[in-house]
């Protein structure tokens, strides 16, 4: 190290650069010393004070030092600089203070003499000899230390037990070891700081498609890279790895081949054939149409010469300089501009001197006189060229002798010769005749520059004497207006004194003054001398032409002399040897690939080398660059010199008739010597340093390509290679214009540049990525709309609902009719027009036509979706085996229990297998309990099921008793109008009626004189009650098994409920209105549908991405664990978003005129709110969006539109009840027959109350015939808890939400609420409901119903019995008033007295109005017309009773 | 004129499927249909068929030979939605379950003249090697629901889950048809 030191000092001062360069090694003396701490600090810590020693001196003598300049450099890089580090070392322990002040001491008495270097260089060896005793001490102490070793090896044998290390410990010894990357790397860590990433492909260029790479790898890669030094240099400006792009082809190129071990098509059949390389690998060039032609490209290398080369010795750079001028001015010679020039001027004169002695009597014309000055002036300019040229040649001839003379200095004071260069000057001169010429040409040129002169002369005087007139003119005019001027005022002011007219004049004169001043007086030009001519003509001539009579030198070079053998000089030894050491050669690189090289030559001592090396290249690839490569060897290791690029020959340059050019090249590498080569420095000639001249490695190479010629002498050149070594730009251009390159594409770059650069072909306006498309465009867009043809097709692809399933649209034009399109066209049109006709009620329509816009757009949106497939709807696969095999192997070991047969799973059958009739409809009637009773008659009721469906009506056998069993299955077809799509299925409107019917039989007695007494039986049937179920329930469930609640009318004429024979204590309201008829029945369709799946799509949502993924994670958990049990987190609303449930909930206050009714008694308002609530409509979503997906709206929307799902009902009957002050809650349950539904929960009085939202009717917990059969979670405005008991059954489940064993809540204090808005306006506006549109809607129905009722009996007479109808009609208000329940005796006795002797059978109905059909359809079911007796007589009456909002009840009465 | 007589091309087919390369498999019959487009209609011959049980010659080809006759009869407004020939190939397995063995889709020729066509045939896979055994103890295999699925595009995004069965052994179908079709005002 010591040795390197001072070899840098040394060289430092032999160089003799000054201070800074001191300081400069200073620096680095510095970093060295700091490595030194490192390494000493860990060798042990006596060393360390010995170490800390010397950087606590070098730090005072770096302060010393100006080393601020050096912390200047570093500071800006936020890096610790080298004072900083310094400071950490050396400030932890104690610095000597004597030491620095010594330092003080010596820094002023620097700051005295700062340019004695010595004492400089005294203090950096003192340095370095500290430094060298630090070394030293180190290295003693642990010598000493391994003795010790050496010793007493014993000591450090030491004998443990194996140590456990905990899994724990391991782990964290291994995180400490170990480099773990994370999976994820965020885009500011891998860019340089204070960067945005920048997305280039943003910005327009091209970026070619990245490889695929899984995210995760991506990033486990991106995070080891960062790591690593330089890592960051990886990563390009967009923050991720710097890729190429995927060189994967979408598809594959090869036609697929299929194996059949015979009649392969022959045209398939693969022939073997040598792997042969492709030609025109590279080829887009339309011309290289000859596949025979094998192209030739000879390269000839003769040779290259250095015009300088860093072991030039100094005459050497003079020789080349020598020789340099040398050739310009043999080129000079050559091409001899001087002596054409002189030839041309006197050529010139003569003619001049033609012209004017032929004209020289004659007055010259105008012409002639144009022509001589046109001569004239081609002297001058001929004359002008001719000097410059001729002072040219001289300067060149002065340098070359200048420079042969410093060689000849520089030989002689050398004293030995290193190039062969000798100039010699021959002189030819015929000193007589030269004088003659020189004097004649002197002459010539006097007299022509003194015409010339004189010519001037009289131009200029022309010029002034043009301009004195002007001036004079100018001046009289001056004066006249002065002098007027001066007499206006004189008659002005007459009386004024004559001071006052002296001012005027001064004033006059200053105003006209700036206006127009005179022009200066112009000056007379000089007379030319003409003597003075004649000397500066002489002065010129001698400056550039040789004197008179001396010689012309003619300068000759030769390599001639002798160069100095090296035993001669000394000094020149190391310089040639080290000359003969390198040797050089040539790479030949053909578009960049290098294809071969020349020999190794070694490097002669005049620095020529010879190759003389032809290389033939056969060439497949469009020729894009020639290059050759110098290199230099210097034993075995080789540099790279220059490059030179050589052109590409024009297809008629072949071989043999071009000659070697000379490529010249250089390299900017610099090179220094310690021996007598000059190197490749700025060097200086001059004794004092001044007039650097840089020399730089260069020289010539002479070398020629061209094209071979083949045996038949054709040149071996590809047809397309143009002009300047180019393509067929015309071809080219065209193929480029058709084929719409993309322009952003690397790839293109070189076309596109050529494409542009030649200016015939500019790159497309536009841009396609299918560039082809336009082509395959077989009609234009116009004709595309024009033609119905088109139209039908596209609508029949967009699935439009006419034109879904249109078959043979017509093969011509003409041969569609318009009429295919009317009734497309009149939906359209009709879209706004709102059709009274068909509902009952202007706000109907409304809403049926608000409801079906929404129904239009939801449908669009699943438009996409129902054409999604999953695996399952197209393979048919097992279930997954092991559930089965365990099942099926449990099931051996079960007892056979033949009397309790057990549904077996059928196999589900897809729409697209079905065809008309397959469908039916299975309806199992089992038993019914409490059918009323007849109570006149001692006859036991005779009850039987009537099922009726899409007007197909089937009915069981008649059973006995209040609690018939029939045990009966009925088979009803079912006919969804040809298309069984499960879309269309699911849109099926219709219900399935159950009606219970009893069967009265009448028996009159017949008196037949002939036969005697026959008795007739007339079997009546009178309505007792219904169920009903929508075939989209049934359909969705697939099948409904269970109890259901028959729907009775308040009054059955001529029937009462048997008493009940349990009564319960406690609650009698409860009870008695749990109390009703009951059927049990199983309903399914046969074969198995499958349902609708739901959509699978993923709704946008205004929600946070947090919450939605805790739902997510709650819903999942929950249907891990509980699958069967429903559990909702997040809705969709009518928008499409998804909504956060506990949302919905909102206390929400119901219409004052309910709560009204009851001012002090709110219990009794919680019923009537519940009516209210069931009296809105109800329209399954599936129904009327035609797709499986729950839609949930607001309770105005809800209102508005006066249909909706359970949902809806239960979230307004929620939100009315919290309102009212009770604790409420959403149950998301499962229920019968409805499937998964909303309920509503209600703590009264410690006990929970669960309300069914669609009927109004409530249970309590216990109640054995809730149709309530699981319980999935509850919901309120600030929760949801899922039920994680054992049971769902609401008689077993415990309703208190705070225990967490037992119901499991989505916010908790771990994630808590986030305060949720509520999506449900702040209060809910009622309308009142005109009661004169009720009674109008009343009338209507009235009507309707009655011509209907005549309608169905077409065979006999329909006679209304108007008495019975008014009687009626008094009754239904009451019926109303009563909701219904409690019917009195009282009624039924008012009744009877009222209409006497009547024997009547009849009921009312009530239901809430949506639309007439619903009520058509439920007066038809019951059956009411068919009574065949035939003097019967009916009684109908109607009244509708208004709630708020449009809500209303109907009531119908019907008596016969 | 024009409503009445609605001008249709005819598109007939004479043809047979020739046979079959099962190498694996033995006494396969095989099932046939055409699926086309809305626009067309067949007007004569079967719409769907089954051929014969064949059994493999002892012969060197091992070829299944059916030679059953296809002649169909299309008419159509409409180039698009052109006839597709679907075969599925069904045949016992060891323990004697019917199974399917392939399915392949190809094309009516376009071009007028005699035509043969080689389908390479295809199963889908089980998507879990259980049930490949299970399938394989109990005969039931994974089927398409309809065997017309193989001449759709829709749904088959998610068939990139399965593993199609076309491995060295890949059996084929060969059909060979007899095209020829013409534009004509059907009387």
């Amino acid at each position: 190290v010591k040795r390197r030191l001072e070899e840098k000092l040394k060289a430092a001062r032999v160089n003799g650069v000054s201070f800074s360069h001191t300081q400069h090694t200073i620096v680095k003396l510095l970093l060295y010393n700091l490595w030194l701490v490192f390494q000493s600090k860990g060798e042990s810590l006596q060393d360390k004070e010995a170490s800390l020693e010397f950087p606590s001196r070098l730090h005072s003598l770096k302060d010393r030092d100006t080393v601020t300049r050096f912390d200047r450099e570093q500071v800006g890089k936020g890096l610790p600089t080298a004072e900083e580090a310094f400071n950490f070392f050396t400030l932890n322990f104690d610095p000597d203070p004597p030491d620095v002040i010594e330092t003080s001491s010596r820094r002023r008495q620097k700051q005295r003499k700062t340019t004695d270097e010595d004492e400089e260089h005294e203090d950096v060896d003192e340095d370095i000899q500290e430094e060298n005793e630090s070394e030293e001490a180190p290295l003693v102490q642990t010598q000493e230390d391994l003795f010790v070793i050496d010793q007493s090896p014993q000591d450090f044998l030491e004998i443990k037990k194996a140590e456990y290390v905990g899994y724990q410990k391991l782990l964290q010894r291994q995180s400490e070891l170990l480099f773990t990357p994370s999976f994820r790397t965020p885009t500011s860590i891998k860019l340089p700081e204070n960067m945005k990433p920048r997305y280039l492909e943003d910005e327009g260029l091209y970026v070619g498609e990245r490889p695929p790479v899984s995210l995760t790898n991506e990033n486990i890669l991106e995070n080891r890279i960062l790591k690593m030094e330089e890592g960051k240099k990886w990563f390009g400006d967009d923050g991720r790895i710097i890729a190429l792009p995927n060189p994967i082809k979408e598809s594959s190129t090869r036609p697929p081949l299929f194996h059949m071990e015979e009649a392969l098509d022959p045209a398939l059949q693969t022939v073997y054939r040598k792997a042969v390389k492709s030609k025109y690998a590279n080829l887009y060039i339309a011309g290289g149409a000859d596949p025979e032609g094998d192209y030739q490209l000879d390269v000839d290398v003769s040779g290259l010469i250095f015009s300088h080369h860093p072991l030039f010795s100094r005459e050497h750079v003079l020789g080349a300089r020598l020789a340099q001028l040398y050739d310009q001015y043999l080129t000079r010679q050559r091409n001899n501009l001087t002596g054409h020039l002189t030839d041309k001027l006197n050529g010139l004169r003569n003619a001049l001197r033609n012209m004017l002695e032929s004209h020289s009597g004659l007055n010259p014309t105008q012409a002639l006189q144009q022509r001589i000055s046109e001569y004239n002036l081609e002297v001058r300019n001929t004359r002008h060229l001719r000097d410059s040229e001729q002072e040219k040649d001289r300067t060149l001839l002065k340098n070359i002798v200048k420079v042969w003379k410093a060689i000849k200095a520089l030989r002689e004071f050398q004293k030995f010769t290193n190039t062969p260069y000798k100039l010699y000057l021959r002189e030819n001169v015929d000193r007589v005749s030269d004088e003659q010429d020189y004097e004649d040409e002197i002459l010539a040129e006097v007299v022509e520059l003194e015409a010339e002169t004189e010519e001037e002369y009289q131009n200029k005087l022309a010029e002034y004497k043009k301009r004195l007139e002007e001036w004079k003119l100018c001046r009289k005019k001056q004066f006249q207006k002065a002098k007027k001027k001066k007499q206006k005022k004189k008659k002005k002011g007459q009386a004024q004194d004559d001071t006052e007219g002296e001012d005027e004049e001064q004033d006059v004169s200053e105003s006209e003054g700036p206006t127009d001043e005179p022009p200066p007086k112009p000056e007379p030009p000089e007379r030319p001398d003409l003597g003075s001519i004649e000397q500066w003509v002489r002065e010129k001539t001698l400056r550039i032409r040789r004197k008179p009579g001396e010689a012309i030198l003619i300068p000759e070079l030769s390599a001639s002399a002798n160069i100095t053998a090296s035993e001669l000089c000394p000094a020149e030894t190391a310089r040639r040897e080290d000359v003969a050491r390198r040797s050089l050669f040539t790479k030949i690189l053909y578009n960049d690939k290098e294809v071969s090289r020349t020999d190794s030559r070694s490097l002669n001592t005049d620095f020529r080398v010879h190759f003389g090396q032809i290389f033939n290249l056969k060439i497949v690839n469009c020729p894009q660059s020639i290059s050759l490569q110098v290199f230099e060897e210097i034993g075995s290791s080789c540099s790279l010199l220059a490059q030179v690029f050589l052109p590409v020959p024009e297809p008629s340059v072949v071989t043999g008739s071009v000659p070697l050019e000379e490529f010249e090249f250089s390299s900017n590498q610099r090179v220094m010597f310690d021996h007598e080569g000059v190197g490749s420095v700025p060097l200086s000639f001059e004794a004092d340093g001044s007039n650097k001249q840089s020399l730089l490695t260069s020289g010539k190479v002479s070398c020629c390509v061209s094209w071979g010629i083949g045996d038949d002498d054709v040149p071996l050149a590809p047809p397309y290679i143009g002009a300047s070594g180019l393509y067929d730009m015309k071809k080219i251009g065209e193929w480029a214009r058709q084929s719409r390159l993309d322009p952003n594409d690397p790839k293109n770059a070189s076309i596109m540049q050529l494409v542009a650069s030649s200016g015939e072909v500019t790159a497309p306006e536009y841009f396609r990525l299918e560039h082809l498309q336009e082509e395959f465009n077989f009609v234009t867009d116009e004709e595309l709309e024009k033609s119905g043809r088109f139209r039908l097709l596209k609508l029949r692809n967009q699935e439009v609902a006419e034109f879904r399933n249109y078959k043979f649209i017509p093969a011509l034009e003409r041969e569609v009719t318009d009429t295919v399109f009317q009734e497309y066209e009149k939906r359209l049109k009709e879209g706004e027009v709102i059709d009274t006709k068909e509902h009952l009620d202007s706000h109907r329509a409304l809403v049926a036509k608000y409801l079906q816009k929404i129904r239009e757009s939801v449908i669009n949106r699943f438009l996409l979706a129902k054409h999604h497939y999953l695996l399952s709807d197209l393979v048919i696969e097992e279930e997954i085996p092991t559930i089965i095999l365990g099942i099926n192997l449990f099931k051996l070991a079960e007892p056979k229990r033949p009397l309790k047969p057990q549904r077996k799973e059928r196999k589900k059958v897809t729409a697209q297998n079905l065809s008309d009739g397959d469908i039916k409809l299975l309806v199992n009637i089992i038993r019914a309990y409490d059918i009323p009773v007849r109570r006149l008659q001692s006859i036991q009721v005779r009850p039987f099921v009537e099922v009726s469906f899409q007007r197909t009506v089937l009915q069981t056998a008649t059973a006995d008793g209040p609690n018939p069993c029939w045990n009966e299955e009925l088979q009803l077809p079912f006919a969804p109008n040809g298309d069984y799509s499960t879309a269309s299925l699911q849109s099926v409107k219709d219900e399935v009626f159950i009606n219970i019917f009893d069967e009265v039989v009448h028996e009159t007695v017949m008196n037949d004189k002939n036969r005697g007494k026959s008795i007739q039986t007339h079997i009546e049937k009178r309505w007792l009650g219904s169920v009903k179920i929508p075939f989209s329930t049934i359909y969705s469930q697939s099948k409904i098994d269970g109890t259901f609640k028959v729907n009775t009318p308040a009054v059955l004429l001529g029937y009462s409920k048997e008493k009940s024979h349990f009564t319960n204590s406690g609650f009698d309201i409860l009870r008695s209105l749990s109390e009703g008829t009951f059927i049990t029945l199983f309903i399914t369709v046969d074969p198995q549908l499958v349902p609708g799946e739901s959509v699978r799509e993923k709704f946008d949502t205004q929600e946070d991405e947090r919450l939605l993924q805790a739902s997510e994670r709650f819903e999942r958990d929950a249907a891990q664990r509980y699958p069967e049990r429903p559990c909702i987190t997040t809705v969709i609303d009518l928008s499409g978003k998804t909504v956060f449930i506990t949302r919905y909930i909102r206390p929400l206050s119901p219409p004052k005129e309910l709560l009204d009714e009851f001012p002090n008694n709110p219990l009794e308002a919680t019923p009537l709110v519940a009516r209210f609530v069931s009296l809105i409509p109800s329209l399954p979503d599936q129904v009327s969006f035609s797709a499986t997906c729950d839609l949930w709206s607001t309770c105005d929307q809800f209102l508005t539109l006066l249909a909706g799902d359970e949902e809806e009902h239960a979230v307004l009957l929620c939100n009315y009840f919290l309102s009212m002050g009770k604790k409420a809650w959403l149950i998301i349950g499962t229920a019968i027959p409805e499937g998964p539904t909303a309920y509503v929960l209600t703590l009264e009085q410690n006990l929970y109350l669960i309300w069914n939202p669609s009927s109004g009717q409530f249970y309590g917990q216990y109640d054995t015939f809730c149709p309530l059969q699981a319980v999935g979670c509850l919901v309120n405005p600030d929760n949801v808890w899922f039920n994680i008991q054992q049971y769902t059954s609401p008689m077993r489940v415990s309703f208190d939400i705070s225990k967490a064993h037992l119901w499991k809540p989505f916010f908790s204090r771990t994630f808590s609420h986030p305060g949720l808005s509520s999506i449900q306006p702040e209060e809910l506006v009622y309308r009142r409901t005109d009661r004169a549109a009720a009674a109008e809607l009343q009338d209507r129905i009235e009507r309707i119903l009655k011509e209907k009722i005549m309608e169905w009996r077409p065979r006999q007479p329909t006679r209304w019995n108007r008495y019975c109808t008014t009687t009626l009609k008094q009754f239904l208000p009451k019926l109303e008033l009563i909701r219904g329940q409690d019917v009195a005796e009282g009624h039924r006795h008012e009744l009877q007295s009222l209409l006497g002797d009547y024997r009547i059978s009849g009921f009312p109905l009530n239901l809430a109005f949506s639309e007439i059909r619903p009520i058509i359809e439920a007066v038809y079911s019951t059956g009411i017309h068919s009574v065949q007796a035939s003097n019967v007589e009916f009684a109908l009456a109607v009244y509708v009773h208004p709630y708020p909002n449009n809500v209303m009840s109907v009531w119908i009465y019907l008596a016969s | 004129m024009a409503a009445s007589n609605p001008s249709v091309f005819l598109l007939t087919v004479n043809g047979n499927i020739e046979g079959a390369n099962f190498p694996e498999y033995d006494n396969l019959y095989c099932k046939y249909c055409f699926v086309y487009g809305h626009d067309w209609a067949p007007t004569t011959g079967l719409e769907e068929g089954i051929t014969q049980i064949a059994s493999k010659s002892s012969q060197a080809s091992h070829r299944l030979i059916w030679n059953f006759p296809l002649a169909t009869t299309f008419k159509s407004t409409n180039p698009s939605g052109w006839p597709q020939l679907v075969v599925s190939v069904y045949g016992p397995d060891v323990f004697g379950n019917d199974v399917v063995r392939g399915y392949g889709a190809t094309h009516i020729p376009f071009t007028p003249g005699q035509h043969t066509k080689t389908i390479p045939m295809f199963v889908p896979e089980p998507t879990w090697r259980l049930q490949k055994f299970t399938g394989w103890l109990t005969g039931r295999r994974p089927e398409y629901t309809d065997p017309k699925v193989v001449a759709q595009g829709e749904g088959r995004e998610d068939m990139k889950k399965m593993d199609y069965d076309t491995g060295p052994s890949g059996p084929a179908n060969k059909p060979s048809a007899t095209s020829g079709w013409s534009t004509e005002e059907q009387p």
